[in-house]
């Protein structure tokens, strides 16, 4: 088959999905529109694979279809259109498995929610997006996919829009991104600006040349392609959850859990990453923004990894968890390694995915209950959500065995990364480099450590919960909303209502686990299969040019490392498997004594390093002051106050004094007409006199 | 003493002038508007008259029988008013007939 035809089928169809469901949904009903979407979805991802495969073991070359033009003036020239190239074809298969079984887990899900058509029309809506996003030939369809993918993201966090709280998340989402937005169109206008054009294969060629430019602004001397690469990396971190810009991310798990899985999980959160590598031949000359990715990567990592550790709700562990393996991509591309960074991405995507909804699949069956402590023992009732949360649990945490090259997906991922770090700092004398390596070893204890604790507060244990908070939950569903959960199939097949009924927790029906099972192959398979293609020897035939390694990169290259450093990884992530187990399991409840204890260091993570009470102390608050300021000063006062305003009040004032004349009474008319009688009396006399 | 065309102009002015002051002295009673219209006309009556016979000209007493007759009409429509005035607000004082206040 023509694969120009093909990834015509795969980038539209979801848009036609969203279209039916979106414009038609109320007529053709829920049934049809998620039949519609989520047939779209898996003709995608079949034909996504189908490309990919050939990609892989055929002998498929990069290609660039032109659509339709998008914007033409002067050299500005954008258009509608499909790259194909090795980042394309990862990216295609990630988006269009993770959203198609995504769209399937939500049969399950949303099953009660009456907004299923609007909820499937948003998730193809985000697929179109996120497919047009990742196949740009040109920044400004990048763009365009980067802003759908961020209003599918603000429509889905407030899906639930009776919910105040999820309003709140929709339009913190949208409002910190906007700010990476900003540097994300000012880093495209710098390229524009530098090298005239805004398409990639056009300007790619330009940027060695351009590599010494620099531009004057400011009375300052700005190196030009460092100014572009760390503008555009601001749009990155705001899309991408990264330090500074990451507050909206534990937020938006006020979405639905299937849209937390794929949006702030799986794909687009992964943007910013898929950008700076797509972008890696500019990166590449530009020293200092990689500095800048790598710190920023790290600081992100460890940060997320110490606050994750310290989260009750099973959603926003997860959350930080996924912030935190951002930054290490972020690291990756950072000293340099585009291939180990897209590597994680895509084993991330799986396993990530794979974790998340799991968590829903629990959330499910405890019947809204997000809190972690309100679970334990949940293995016995739950054992294939248990089974595959593990297997998740083992694949980002990335035990394998190191001198067979043996392990889950994270195992090859992470490892790469730690590695590329090591060899950047050893062999490239980079002190960033080891600054890197450090941290991801410090950071891959932690990730084992609240991966663990996480599975073990939820699955092991004594059960936190009874019977009677779940049969009370799940009587009270209709009117709380103050939780994650509309969905109850499960439970709706199996309500049989008798007074003596006991309410245990149980498993999903088959779309849900369905999603879990395949997603839990992936976790387990996906690292294995494809470490040579990615990282391996193999890499330069599979990348085919699309990531470009300057002369002096060689963090990837095969070299003898001391074996601690090999070992390291996986020696903390079992101190800190070892550390939960003892902490969860062995002393169960010492968990919560610490926590109890408040110390400052528990608050200081619990409290998310205090991010949220600052910028609501300084840009919140600022922005407030400015805008009472214009609103009140400015628009009410000076604006209204002199037009529409003012204009009325002269009105209504007038009125009331001619209206002031009209008294009613009969003889104030007739006293008035006999006036002027005698008035038009006197004149007419003293004319006809005259 | 002959009684001339000034006198009967004399009457007509005292008439005209009571009528006037019927109208706005009075703040009791829309019938005595309806009245001192009436009063009105009929001084304007005599004066056309008055010149009618001084001018030796038929065309004022013609224009007097006119009057006469929108006189009638303006008494009858007047007091078809002030009776459905009367049914709807209870009484006819001419103080309570302010609805048209601005």
């Amino acid at each position: 088959m023509d694969p120009k035809l093909l990834v015509t089928v795969i980038l539209y169809g979801p848009l036609l999905g969203a279209l039916i469901a979106g414009l038609f949904g109320k007529k053709i009903g829920a049934v049809a529109s998620m039949t519609v979407t989520t047939g779209f979805l898996f003709l995608s991802a079949a034909l996504s694979w189908f490309v990919f495969a050939k990609w892989t073991w055929g002998n498929l070359e990069p290609f660039t279809l032109t659509y339709a033009p998008f914007i033409h003036v002067g050299n500005f020239i954008s258009n509608w259109s499909f790259r194909l190239d090795a980042l394309s074809a990862v990216m295609l298969v990630v988006v269009t498995t993770v959203s198609s079984l995504v769209h399937l887990y939500g049969w399950g899900y949303m099953a009660d929610d009456p907004g299923k058509p609007r909820f499937f029309a948003y998730l193809s809506l985000f697929t179109f997006a996120m497919l047009s996003l990742i196949s740009a030939a040109d920044f400004m369809q990048l763009f365009f996919g980067w802003e759908g993918v961020g209003l599918a993201s603000y429509l889905l966090i407030g899906f639930w829009h009776h919910k105040g709280t999820a309003n709140a998340a929709a339009i913190k989402a949208f409002v910190v991104n906007r700010v990476g937005d900003f540097g994300f169109a000012l880093g495209i206008m710098t390229v524009f600006w530098s090298l005239g054009s805004i398409q990639f294969n056009h300007i790619f060629p330009l940027v060695a040349a351009h590599a010494g430019d620099a531009w004057t602004f400011a009375g300052q001397s700005w190196h030009l392609m460092d100014l572009a690469c760390v503008l555009l990396f601001v749009g990155a971190m705001g899309k991408s959850a990264q330090f500074f810009l990451h507050t909206w991310l534990p937020d938006a798990m006020e979405g639905p859990t299937p849209v937390s899985a794929l949006i702030h999980a799986a794909t687009m959160v992964t943007a910013g990453v898929y950008m700076v590598c797509l972008l890696s031949p500019m990166f590449e000359y530009a020293p200092v923004a990689k500095h800048v990715v790598t710190i920023i990567g790290a600081v992100t990592a460890l940060f997320a990894a110490t606050v994750g550790m310290m989260q009750n709700d099973i959603k926003r562990v997860i959350a930080y968890s996924t912030c935190s393996q951002l930054g290490y991509m972020f690291m990756a591309a950072g000293v340099g390694a585009y291939q180990a960074g897209m590597f994680h991405l895509f084993t991330h995507a799986f396993f990530k995915a794979l974790l998340f909804l799991g968590a829903g699949s629990v959330i499910t069956a405890m019947v809204h209950e997000q809190d972690m402590r309100r679970y334990g023992g949940l293995m016995k009732y739950l054992p294939i959500t248990c089974g595959v949360m593990v297997i998740g649990t083992i694949a980002i945490t990335g035990l394998g065995i190191p001198f067979a090259e043996l392990g889950f997906a994270g195992f090859y991922s992470k490892d790469s990364i730690i590695h590329a770090a090591w060899e950047a700092g050893s062999a490239g004398h980079d002190p960033i480099g080891y600054f890197a390596w450090i941290t991801g070893i410090f950071v891959a204890g932690l990730t084992a450590y609240y991966s663990w604790r996480l599975a073990f507060f939820t699955f092991n244990g004594h059960a936190r919960w009874t019977s009677e908070d779940l049969e009370h939950h799940w009587h009270n569903r209709d009117h709380d909303h103050g939780h994650d959960n509309h969905a109850h199939a499960a439970e709706s097949h199996s309500e049989p209502d008798h007074g003596e009924h006991v309410h245990l927790p149980h498993e999903t029906p088959w779309t849900m686990r369905l999603p879990l099972l395949v997603l839990a192959l992936g976790a387990m398979a996906s690292g294995y299969l494809f470490v040579e293609k990615f990282v391996g020897p193999e890499r330069n035939a599979f990348w085919k040019g699309a990531i470009f390694t300057a002369a002096n990169n060689h963090v990837l290259a095969e070299s003898a490392t001391p074996v601690l450093v090999t070992l390291a990884p996986l020696i903390v992530s079992i101190g800190g498997l070892l550390i939960a187990a003892y902490v969860y399991l062995v002393r169960e409840g010492l968990g919560a004594r610490l926590a109890a204890q408040q110390g400052p260091v528990y608050l200081f993570f619990y409290n998310k390093w205090f991010f949220d009470e600052l910028y609501q102390a300084t840009f919140v608050r600022a922005a407030k002051v400015l805008g009472d300021l214009f609103w009140k000063g400015g628009d009410q006062k000076i604006i209204d106050g002199l037009g529409p305003d003012g204009v009325s009040a002269v009105t209504y004032a007038v009125g009331r004094g001619t209206g002031r004349l009209q008294t009613g009474y009969l003889y104030h008319y007739a006293f008035v007409m006999l006036l002027g009688v005698a008035a038009m009396l006197s004149y007419a006399l003293w004319a006809w006199n005259a | 003493m002959t009684i001339g065309l000034a006198q009967y102009l004399a009457v007509a002015a005292i008439l005209f002038t009571i009528g006037v002051f019927g109208i706005f002295v009075n703040r009791k009673n829309i019938i005595v508007i309806l009245m001192s219209v009436e009063l009105i006309l009929l001084a304007v009556n005599i004066n056309l008259v008055a010149f009618s016979a001084y001018l030796g000209n038929v065309v004022g007493q013609i224009f007097a029988m006119f009057v006469l007759t929108v006189a009638a009409a303006e008494a009858a429509v007047g007091l078809a008013i002030l009776v459905t005035f009367f049914r709807n607000r209870g009484d006819i004082a001419v103080d309570d007939a302010s609805v048209m206040k601005g």
